[in-house]
């Protein structure tokens, strides 16, 4: 007698513990074998970039940090670049020092939630999470010294910082830095040769190198594919070319792969931060801004690194007090083109874990 | 530094082997006409020499009269870069050519710009709305929508 069987679509939907944000999949199965796979988002769109049209330049800063709400200090350094661009405004250079201290900090802890929480997914639930966590906290706490927020800092100006840091940040900052790379190998003790993660990450989803340029992806993903392009080394912004550091990649372009990138990536952003404070100037921490910025007419384009990827932002002035476009180059959304691809072969668990590894937020992806 | 190439020295290229295709070339910018989008983007990824196999973006801002599409490539090889643009005039039935077989990385923003500012793109496999729901009637992003 023969099974017949069917495909059976299964909805990962919208409000999922694993899905990291709002993101909806319709999963096409055979038994547990995915064989389609159509991602649907848009829950989370807020319409980020028509509401920067109704406001002042510096009044879109606040909106800039809720866009991947993980790692607000580089979309604020994304924004406020592509401003000084437009209006030709220069940077103190302790502002320089400071915005890419609290830069590399965020890279950090961005990472630690990535990697926490990959491995949250891979199985390991909470342990590793919390670890990272604990670390985490120390990074939050030195931001809610320097702006008062833990999450959303709105930290960065077009012209330089809000605030200059107060007495207690640097020695805090000190014991962070001489304790993390303690617990960064503490992180590789537990989890880099460990059985299982090896098991369920190696030779899973891999995005060949190929097919991560042809779809735009950037970040660690595109390096973890083998791909070196880092636009901190490619196209240095601020003054990112006086520090010397390397730039991870991976060879397979597995989750496995995508996971040691990370890693290897806070090791390099503490010897950046580790660079930046000992050639820390005194001076200014903002240039001369009037209050209403008037950028001549025009169009300007910057981009930055940020955790996830190239984060770029595209004004265009038409010299008035608000931009009369602001687009923002989100890169989890370019990094989620080849999901489908990524995913079609493997099973459900598979699934959790290929999403997990790619990293994405919801408020970067639909805006 | 990504080198900004200069547009006219591509606007030459692009001129010996698709005559009418580019309308005006600026320091870094290269407007071409809608129709040849599709040739001269495949003659630029391709092109030894140019090799401009990276889409960084691509936007559409809307100037009331016409609504300009603006594509920044580069090559990661030999990390240089070109700004493209093109324009479509009118505010209804608007369509340009896809460049989706030729980079994939524009399959979401593509569909994103027909959601909000109302271009279709023709050659797109999957022409529908990515961040709002289907049903919603509009395109918000225009001048005109509030």
């Amino acid at each position: 007698m023969q099974l017949r069987t069917e495909p059976f679509v299964l909805n990962i939907g919208p409000v999922h513990p694993s899905t990291h944000g709002v993101f909806r999949m319709r999963v096409t199965l055979d038994g547990e074998v995915v064989i389609d796979l159509e991602p649907v988002f848009g829950y989370l769109h807020r319409g980020v970039e028509k509401l920067a049209e109704e406001r002042t330049y510096t009044g879109v800063v606040p909106l800039t940090d809720r866009l991947d709400y993980v790692a607000s200090m580089s979309n604020n350094l994304g924004y406020v670049l592509a401003v000084e661009k437009l209006a030709g405004i220069t940077v103190p250079e302790r502002a320089e020092y400071l915005r890419i201290i609290m830069t590399e900090l965020q890279r950090i802890a961005n990472h630690l939630i990535a990697v926490g929480s990959f491995l949250n997914d891979c199985g390991a639930y909470f342990t590793p999470f919390l670890y990272m966590f604990r670390e985490r906290e120390r990074i939050v706490d030195l931001f809610d010294m320097v702006c008062g927020q833990r999450l959303l800092y709105n930290y960065m100006r077009p012209g330089g910082v809000s605030q200059d840091i107060p007495d207690e940040f640097m020695p805090a900052l000190r014991k962070f830095l001489e304790q993390m790379p303690l617990f960064v190998e503490e992180y590789d003790r537990l989890l880099k040769e460990n059985e299982i993660l090896l098991a369920r990450t190696k030779g899973v989803g891999i995005l060949p190198a190929e097919m991560a340029i042809n779809i735009s992806a950037s970040g660690p993903v595109l390096r973890a594919s083998g791909v070196d392009w880092d636009l901190r080394k490619a196209d240095p912004y601020s003054i990112y070319d006086r520090f010397s550091f390397d730039i991870p990649t991976g060879t397979n372009g597995d989750c496995y792969d995508r996971y040691r990138v990370r890693i290897e990536e806070m090791k390099q952003s503490l010897r950046i931060i580790n660079q930046a404070v000992e050639q820390l100037p005194a001076g200014p921490i903002r240039s001369d801004v009037p209050h209403l910025i008037h950028p001549p007419v025009g169009e300007a384009y910057a981009r930055v690194e940020a955790p996830k990827g190239e984060l770029g932002f595209y004004l265009v002035s038409d010299n008035s007090i608000a931009p009369y476009r602001c687009h923002i180059r989100a890169p989890s959304l370019l990094n989620l083109t080849a999901l489908r691809e990524m995913m079609i072969g493997w099973k459900i668990q598979d699934l959790i874990v290929i999403f997990g590894s790619i990293d994405i937020t919801m408020g970067e992806v639909d805006r | 530094m990504t080198v900004a190439l200069s547009a006219r020295d591509i606007a030459g290229q692009i001129k010996e082997h698709y005559p009418d295709a580019i309308i005006e070339a600026g320091d870094t910018t290269v407007s071409v006409k809608g129709e040849s989008l599709h040739d001269v983007m495949t003659f630029l990824k391709e092109t030894p020499g140019l090799d401009l196999n990276y889409l960084n973006h691509i936007t559409a801002v809307d100037y009331y009269d016409y609504f300009e599409v603006i594509y920044l490539l580069t090559s990661l090889e030999n990390n240089h870069s070109l700004v493209v643009k093109t324009r479509c005039y009118g505010r209804e039935n608007l369509s340009l050519p896809s460049v989706v077989s030729i980079w994939r990385g524009a399959d979401y923003q593509e569909r994103e710009i027909f959601d909000l500012m109302g271009i279709t793109f023709e050659g797109h496999p999957n022409m529908k709305r990515i961040v709002l729901w289907p049903g919603f009637e509009g395109h918000p992003q225009r001048k005109d929508y509030l």
